[in-house]
């Protein structure tokens, strides 16, 4: 066993790879080229054509022990990853890996293929059942955790081969040309996807909506796609996206926010040229509304909002409050239906989002981020990957990357989940660093982390109810008392990795 | 002007709800109102008796006015509440249905008769009376010079309309006249006046309304249902730039009289008045509030004008 710098309790090895441990969030580098993928040659006349995702998965070349990924744009409407599945089940190849970009509670129809030994990992975040079976130990199959930018990272640096990516293209024409504009199962951008298409060795593109050649726009060209596989349906287009995402209307929620905006104002970003990323969550989306009503008072003209877009981000590019979207996913109807009208709505990878081994990622240009948190410590780390009874039920996401890469990362919270202190002596995760977190802001106080004094002392200056975050702890502490800390096997079920490959935490089978 | 207060929103919070109850500390309004009255049933009343202490006795820094709506004093509940939270030292009292002065002034009997068993300076716990009916506004005058610890006077348009046999509406014709005697009466005592709730909590723009309506007729706050009002609120009620402008101007002129060692203070050649002076030192207080100023207020100017 190891220790990382952050003193957290790491295996030596996992599912037969060495652990690198996390030591900070910025010197590690790779002095290596980037992955390579085989060269092809489609003639004249040749069809990429297929009749079914038997024939696809025949086609490709999937044999034991290889990779597969898909993309989770179509969230928890996707029926694609477990087709596919069931596919390479009825084949007989066993021992496969998922690097799927994330895995939502609907792949739960994967558990019975894990017991079989058609699954033997994911390579991949794994939000909800399998995660929670994975955590009581029921299920054999290791886990690594991994950011958005992490995931491409990952990919582009040959870390995880993917032997077989099965794109989900909600338009598609015969020869390959995609995008997530228009269909039935229509999911706006395609930004994890693109990664998969330069790099895995094989490229499908399934269709529920094959159009004539070209389509268009083009999202993801013919020049990286092997095979088209036209099927019935690539999901459930209301889980697909949600409808409608609304501001939070409790008034915790709200007081939250109000504190975020003020956070925001006093840190002096909030000027022309300023850039923002918020979640689709309900306190995040105040976040974005009293963040909207500052840039109309004081006439400021944002450059670009990015991350997961919603239809609140949509407007505020409308109403010429921000220059452009980068948009790496959809999260509502409203930001679908943009992103094929509005020009400054620009479709992005995951690679260019946030990957931290390119020439430069798009968080990194960030001003200010809104995140959220299951937990977070007194040193502002931040935990958002496993659930106080200790399961891992959630991915990253980007939170990592943002953190890292904006200059003002604010954490919004509720002081109290259920009946639990959201502050800790001592995190059940470790997901996101300290040394990334600026500001965590509860309806109770805000803490501000030490490194940033000035803005500490411009917050006190406008009577901002900031505590040192101790003290937030002790003031929590007193309505809900103190925690005793959850019970750990010593098994290790997933790894936590750093958005640059090295491992931030392991999760262990809770004990029961 | 000494033990100045700004009461522009006094939420009410259910006094059988641990969630709402243990939320008190972070909502931004200037006072809470814990309820046993109606929102509480029968069936819970007991149990909400000792949550509230409960929750009064652990929420020792308190960060804003604390008042708890007992039951009316004529039915069974209303003593036990005040048994059951006396002890736990709320700042005062909003009664219901005080339709006469009499009954605030049985009222202000029984709490001194608490203060004295509890060791506790006379007058300590405040009053703030509903006025909520028909009866009650007519009476209104009286009741608010039925004792000094009377913090105000608070308006209730529900059971009003109710005593009156008509609907409330949201244009508010039908609480015109009711609002401005409850004004009257608390302006002439001395006290302040705090208007009812607007109950819509989804209308922002209504409540707007209503609340910059009620500033002009002279309320110094609105009682409310919903922690999202209080913003709206708070926003109607901050204090124009030119008003504190001017407030400011006041003050100094205050304290170069002091220097001079006169009595009469002038300001641009007008004597500036005790009514002038409350006024100022109200609209600064208010403006400190919604952070537009930070300035320290001299205590020894302010008392030296009373």
């Amino acid at each position: 066993m190891v220790r990382n710098s952050l003193g957290r309790l790491l295996p030596e090895t996992f599912n037969g790879r060495p652990v690198l441990p996390y030591a900070d969030p910025f010197s590690l580098r790779l002095e290596r080229d980037h992955a390579s993928r085989p060269l092809r040659r489609v003639n004249p006349g040749q069809s990429k054509l297929l009749g079914s995702l038997r024939e696809a998965v025949e086609a490709s070349g999937l044999k034991d022990g290889m990779t597969i990924a898909t993309h989770h744009h179509l969230r928890n409407g996707d029926v694609l990853l477990g087709q596919v599945v069931r596919e390479i089940d009825a084949l007989g190849i066993r021992d496969i890996r998922i690097a799927s970009s994330s895995v939502h509670p609907v792949h739960a129809e994967l558990i019975p293929y894990i017991e079989k030994g058609v699954i033997s990992a994911f390579e991949c975040g794994v939000n909800g059942p399998i995660g929670e079976q994975a955590s009581k130990g029921e299920l054999k199959c290791p886990i690594i955790v991994r950011t958005h930018g992490g995931r491409a990272r990952s990919i582009i640096s040959g870390e995880v081969q993917v032997d077989v990516a099965f794109i989900a293209a909600p338009t598609c024409d015969e020869y390959g040309n995609m995008n997530g504009a228009f269909g039935p199962s229509a999911c706006g951008s395609l930004g994890y996807a693109h990664t998969d298409a330069l790099y895995a060795k094989c490229v499908v593109a399934v269709t529920d909506n094959l159009v004539p050649y070209p389509a268009a726009p083009i999202s993801i060209p013919q020049t990286l796609i092997d095979y088209v596989v036209p099927v019935e349906t690539l999901g459930d287009p209301k889980k697909i996206v949600s409808t409608t995402t609304r501001i939070t209307r409790d008034p915790v929620g709200l007081q939250i926010a109000h504190y975020a905006a003020q956070v925001i104002e006093a840190s002096g970003h909030l000027k022309d040229g300023f850039s923002f990323q918020t979640g689709s969550g309900g306190i995040s989306l105040a976040v974005a509304d009293n963040v909207r009503r500052m840039m109309r008072e004081q006439k400021v003209k944002g450059s670009f909002g990015c991350g997961g877009i919603t239809g609140y981000f949509v407007d505020m590019l409308e109403e010429g409050l921000f220059q452009a979207l980068f948009d790496v996913q959809c999260f509502d109807l409203k930001a679908v239906e943009s992103i094929g009208r509005n020009p400054g709505h620009m479709e992005i990878s995951a690679d260019m989002y946030a990957n931290p081994f390119n020439a430069g990622a798009v968080v990194n240009r960030l001003d200010c981020v809104i995140l959220g948190a299951t937990e977070v410590d007194v040193n502002f780390n931040v935990n958002v990957n496993t659930e106080s009874t200790g399961y891992l039920l959630h991915n990253t996401g980007g939170h990592s990357d943002t953190a890292a890469g904006a200059k003002l990362a604010i954490i919004v919270a509720p002081s109290i989940r259920g009946r639990l202190p959201i502050v800790r002596d001592e995190l059940t995760t470790v997901t996101t660093p300290g040394e990334t977190v600026d500001v965590v802001v509860t309806e109770r106080g805000i803490a501000v982390n030490e490194k940033h004094v000035e803005l500490k002392r411009e917050l006190e200056r406008r009577k901002v109810p900031v505590r040192d975050i101790r003290q937030l702890q002790e003031e929590i502490y007193n309505v809900t008392g103190r925690p005793r800390p959850l019970e750990f096997e010593d098994e290790v079920v997933a790894l936590i990795e750093y958005r640059d490959g090295s491992i931030i935490d392991a999760v262990r089978k809770v004990k029961e | 002007m000494a033990g100045f207060q700004l009461r522009r929103s006094l939420l009410y919070v259910p006094g059988n709800m641990p969630s709402m109850l243990q939320n008190i500390p972070i909502f931004q309004c200037d006072g809470v109102m814990i309820d046993l009255e109606d929102a509480v049933p029968l069936s819970e009343k007991d149990a909400a008796r000792s949550l509230v202490r409960s929750f009064l006795q652990t929420y020792t820094e308190r960060n804003k006015e604390v008042l708890v709506r007992i039951n009316a004093l004529d039915t069974k509940w209303g003593h036990d509440d005040l048994k059951a939270v006396l002890p736990a030292l709320p700042d005062g009292i909003r009664l219901p249905k005080a339709d006469r002065p009499e009954i605030v002034e049985t009222l202000d009997t029984l709490l001194t008769e608490f203060e004295e068993e509890l060791g506790l300076e006379i007058g300590r716990f405040r009053i703030l009376p509903s006025i909520e009916s028909a009866e009650g506004v007519i009476n209104c005058i009286k009741t608010a010079r039925s004792t000094k610890r009377l913090i105000g006077l608070a308006f209730g348009a529900e059971d009003y309309t109710a005593s009156l046999e008509i609907e409330r509406t949201k244009r508010g014709e039908e609480l015109f006249a009711a609002r401005t005697r409850v004004v009257w009466a608390c302006k002439a005592a001395g006290i302040q006046a705090i208007d009812t709730i607007f109950s819509d909590a989804g209308d922002m723009e209504g409540l707007r309304r209503e609340t910059e309506l009620i500033k002009t007729l002279g309320f110094s706050g609105k009682s409310l249902v919903n922690p999202r009002q209080i913003e709206v609120i708070h926003e109607v009620f901050a204090p124009k730039q030119a008003e504190v402008d001017y407030a400011l101007q006041v003050v100094e002129a205050i304290q170069r009289a002091r220097e001079m060692g006169t009595g009469v203070i002038s300001l641009g050649g007008k004597m500036v008045d005790a009514p002038v002076v409350k006024r100022a030192v109200r609209v600064l207080k208010t403006a400190q509030a919604h952070g537009l100023i930070d300035i320290e207020l001299n205590e020894e100017v302010i008392y030296g004008q009373e």
